[in-house]
């Protein structure tokens, strides 16, 4: 039966996600924007410390009896609404967790959950991206070659999100992306787990970004990093780029909740200050009657609530075990063009006020434009979808 | 917990419903709409579907319950074939939807049987008038109060089979506030003009009409003494054309994919060229997007939760995607979409209208 009616749980986990992101995040945003690279410490060790054993989603051993990544999209959207990078600067499984708990072995899926377990928070990473290679992430070039009982990494990665937190920081792990046989092209890509500490591992570079400040992205070395065979995720075959693809169809949900999240806190502020200056919107009425700020903020309403139930659909899909591949981009699509329209007409609408630094309506636009750009950019989801709709493989459609 | 899955009753709703729009909405489109007159079967062959008497319980001729869920899916469907037959289909309900929502005891007794018989009922409402910055919730005609009857005044257009109805759901602002009134067939003052002419929609008969000083017993207000929600009734109307828009949408949609595909140019599929596989993504994309909102709006209604925003934010979206949707579809089409042996033009036409046509179907 259609409902869409939340669960009590989830209500109820939201509402106390919700304090954390009015009442911790919020007000450091503007500082970490400004400070770039800088670690937000305390809030890491606040979340270790106490937030996690209420937030269920953060918690890896925390057993989550039904609709799991439901509850984590809202937990997602409501943290990001306080701030987008702070979301990334979680210490929780995120990206990399969820490529050992897609593709990994039992005691690899162990190894991972016992990292979690520690008095110090901890991060994990994905290294997939190199510098001649975004989408097109079957060409990646970094080199894995066995040598007697360890795998031997070579090559170098971009924009790893949180690697210094995995990787120098914590007792971390890297998922990275490599290849094992190179003329195999997407058949020969493995995936590894790189323990922090493991030598061979360098951060030559944390980027200077246009937004999403408080979450760092780094450049990636591996020198001759050596890991032991067991760290091939999946075992000795290893579930190659598949896995990485599966990994997507719940990623771009939750990347476009992240982005969800943004577009609320432009529009639940833009709304904020028209009702303060006695502006109404009047949802009663048809179209032709409507002001133009009021044509404005129901487009956007309209826009946002659309692509969250995609999103909402997209993770009902996932709890239940339902192939989404298709409707997971499309959730992607729509919110990476609905946070970008938001906060560019957010400002629009608060004029210079809005331009200014003095609030965060600006930053929001920053932050906001990296959604169409991570996990699969808007032009890559389009070709996602449209391959499927049109039932074409990738070379009939390139 | 949030569903997205449909109950069986409905599952079966939706299949014949598209059975229907195959059979008999499809194939009589084109020849309706050039003929500005529904084809019979689409009343006939309609009934049959049985969603009117489905939604009124027995007590009053009926054998079911109300679900504007199960109306909204099948709308999408029934739609999808043709929105005029669509809109011929659901014209009993405008009288009868509100009749069952907000009527009186009596006004049940007395209305609602005659839209659970066995064949097709006619039923109107007259909602829009002929003048720019028209408001539903402030319209000019206008009720008076005078000794024991409502006296009804003023100009409507866009009145679905005003010559047929047994009964007109008139709505007429009544102190500042916009009420319905039902005004049985023959009634002295209710003049029928000419028949409407729109840019689309034009296989479902539309007239003006004429209140000159039309006298109801007060008994016939929506209501009775309490009157009727009128934002309810509005909101009811704008959910059921956001379906409607939906299903329009996607028969654009579907037959550009298909055209896209089979068109060859430069030694491949158009399809297999990002400029048109994009376009076919972002359409798809909006359409989902879009029937989500209306089952939200749907499932509140039917939960009996305020709905004035969520059918607020479904109409606007609702209406634009339809829009956006038909309008790349013909463009896919290139010149065979702007002519009229192909259907694609047609539902632009029809899709132009969702935006402001309110009023004039309900769930």
């Amino acid at each position: 039966m259609i409902s869409f009616e939340n669960s009590q749980r989830i209500k109820d986990q939201q509402e106390y996600a919700e304090s954390i992101a009015r009442d911790v995040i919020r007000p450091q945003a503007r500082y970490f924007d400004e400070h770039e690279h800088e670690e937000p410490w305390e809030y890491a060790k606040f979340i270790w410390d106490t937030a996690r054993k209420k937030l269920e989603s953060l918690n890896p051993s925390a057993v989550v009896p039904d609709e799991p990544f439901m509850l984590q999209i809202h937990m997602i959207e409501m943290i990001s609404w306080g701030d987008a990078g702070f979301f990334m600067c979680l210490p929780w499984p995120a990206l990399g967790g969820n490529a050992i708990q897609s593709t990994g072995t039992e005691e690899q899926k162990e190894k991972l959950v016992n990292k979690f377990q520690g008095s110090k928070p901890t991060w994990t990473c994905m290294a997939l991206t190199e510098a001649h290679c975004g989408s097109d992430s079957s060409a990646i070039r970094t080199r894995a070659v066995r040598d007697g009982d360890s795998w031997v990494l070579n090559g170098e990665k971009l924009f790893v999100t949180s690697a210094r937190k995995a990787m120098v920081d914590s007792n971390g792990v890297m998922v990275v992306w490599a290849t094992i046989e190179p003329s195999a092209g997407r058949a020969g890509i493995r995936p590894f787990m790189v323990e922090s500490g493991t030598p061979g591992v360098r951060i030559t570079k944390l980027e200077k970004k246009l937004g999403y400040r408080s979450s760092d992205t780094a450049v990636v070395i591996l020198e001759d990093c050596r890991v032991p065979l067991e760290n091939l995720l999946g075992g000795h075959d290893g579930k190659g780029f598949k896995g990485a693809m599966t990994t997507f169809d719940s990623a771009r949900p939750a990347a476009a909740a992240n982005g969800i999240g943004i577009a609320r806190a432009t529009l639940d502020f833009l709304k904020e200050q028209l009702a303060a200056q006695g502006i109404k919107i009047r949802y009663g009425i048809p179209r032709h009657l409507l002001t133009a700020i009021e044509r404005d903020v129901i487009d956007m309403e309209a826009q946002l609530r659309a692509a969250w139930l995609l999103v909402v659909r997209a993770g009902w899909m996932v709890d239940h075990h339902m192939r989404n591949t298709l409707e997971s981009s499309m959730s992607k699509v729509k919110a990476g063009d609905v946070i970008t329209r938001i906060t560019q007409k957010g400002i629009e609408l608060l004029g210079p006020l809005g331009y200014s630094r003095r609030l965060l309506v600006e930053k929001w636009m920053r932050d906001g434009k990296v959604i169409d750009l991570f996990e699969g950019t808007g032009q890559i989801n389009r070709l996602v979808i449209a391959r499927r709709i049109l039932g074409y493989s990738n070379k009939e459609l390139k | 917990m949030y569903s997205f899955d449909p109950t069986d009753e409905q599952k079966i709703v939706v299949s014949a419903a598209k059975k229907l729009a195959v059979k008999e909405f499809r194939s009589r489109m084109r020849d309706a709409d050039e003929k500005s007159e529904p084809a019979p079967e689409w009343m006939q062959a309609g009934w049959e579907l049985g969603l009117l008497p489905a939604s009124i319980s027995e007590e009053y001729g009926g054998f079911g319950e109300h679900s504007a869920l199960t109306w909204v899916l099948a709308a999408e469907e029934l739609a999808w074939g043709d929105l005029s037959a669509t809109l011929v289909l659901a014209s009993p309900n405008l009288v009868a939807l509100p009749v069952l929502f907000c009527g009186s005891a009596e006004q049940k007794e007395q209305i609602l049987r005659l839209f659970c018989s066995d064949s097709y009922a006619y039923g109107s409402a007259a909602l829009m008038e002929p003048q720019f910055g028209f408001d539903p919730n402030a319209p000019k005609a206008s009720a008076t109060e005078k000794g024991g009857k409502y006296v009804l005044s003023g100009t409507k257009f866009n009145v679905p089979f005003a010559v047929e109805s047994e009964w007109m759901l008139v709505y007429a602002s009544l102190e500042g506030q916009c009420q319905g009134f039902l005004v049985p067939k023959g009634t002295p003052g209710l003049n029928v003009k000419e028949r409407d002419q729109n840019m689309g929609m034009n296989a479902f008969p539309l007239y003006t009409v004429e209140l000159r000083d039309c006298e109801i017993p007060a008994a016939l207000r929506l209501g009775g003494e309490a009157g009727c929600d009128f934002q309810l009734l509005l909101n009811s109307s704008r959910v059921a054309l956001s379906a409607m828009a939906v299903g329009v949408a996607r028969s654009a949609y579907e037959f550009a994919l298909d055209y896209a595909k089979h068109r060859k140019a430069f030694g491949e599929a158009i399809a297999q060229r990002q400029s048109i596989a994009f376009m076919l993504a972002e359409m798809i994309t909006d359409i989902d997007a879009a029937r989500l909102l209306v089952w939200e709006a749907a499932w509140r209604l039917d939960h009996k939760k305020d709905t004035t925003h969520e059918a607020c934010l479904a109409m606007n979206f609702a209406g634009d995607m339809a829009l956006m949707v038909a309008d790349r579809a013909l463009q896919i089409l290139g010149g065979y979409g702007y002519v009229r042996d192909y259907p694609v033009e047609l539902w632009l036409r029809n899709a132009r209208g969702f935006a402001v046509m309110e009023g004039i179907a309900i769930v």
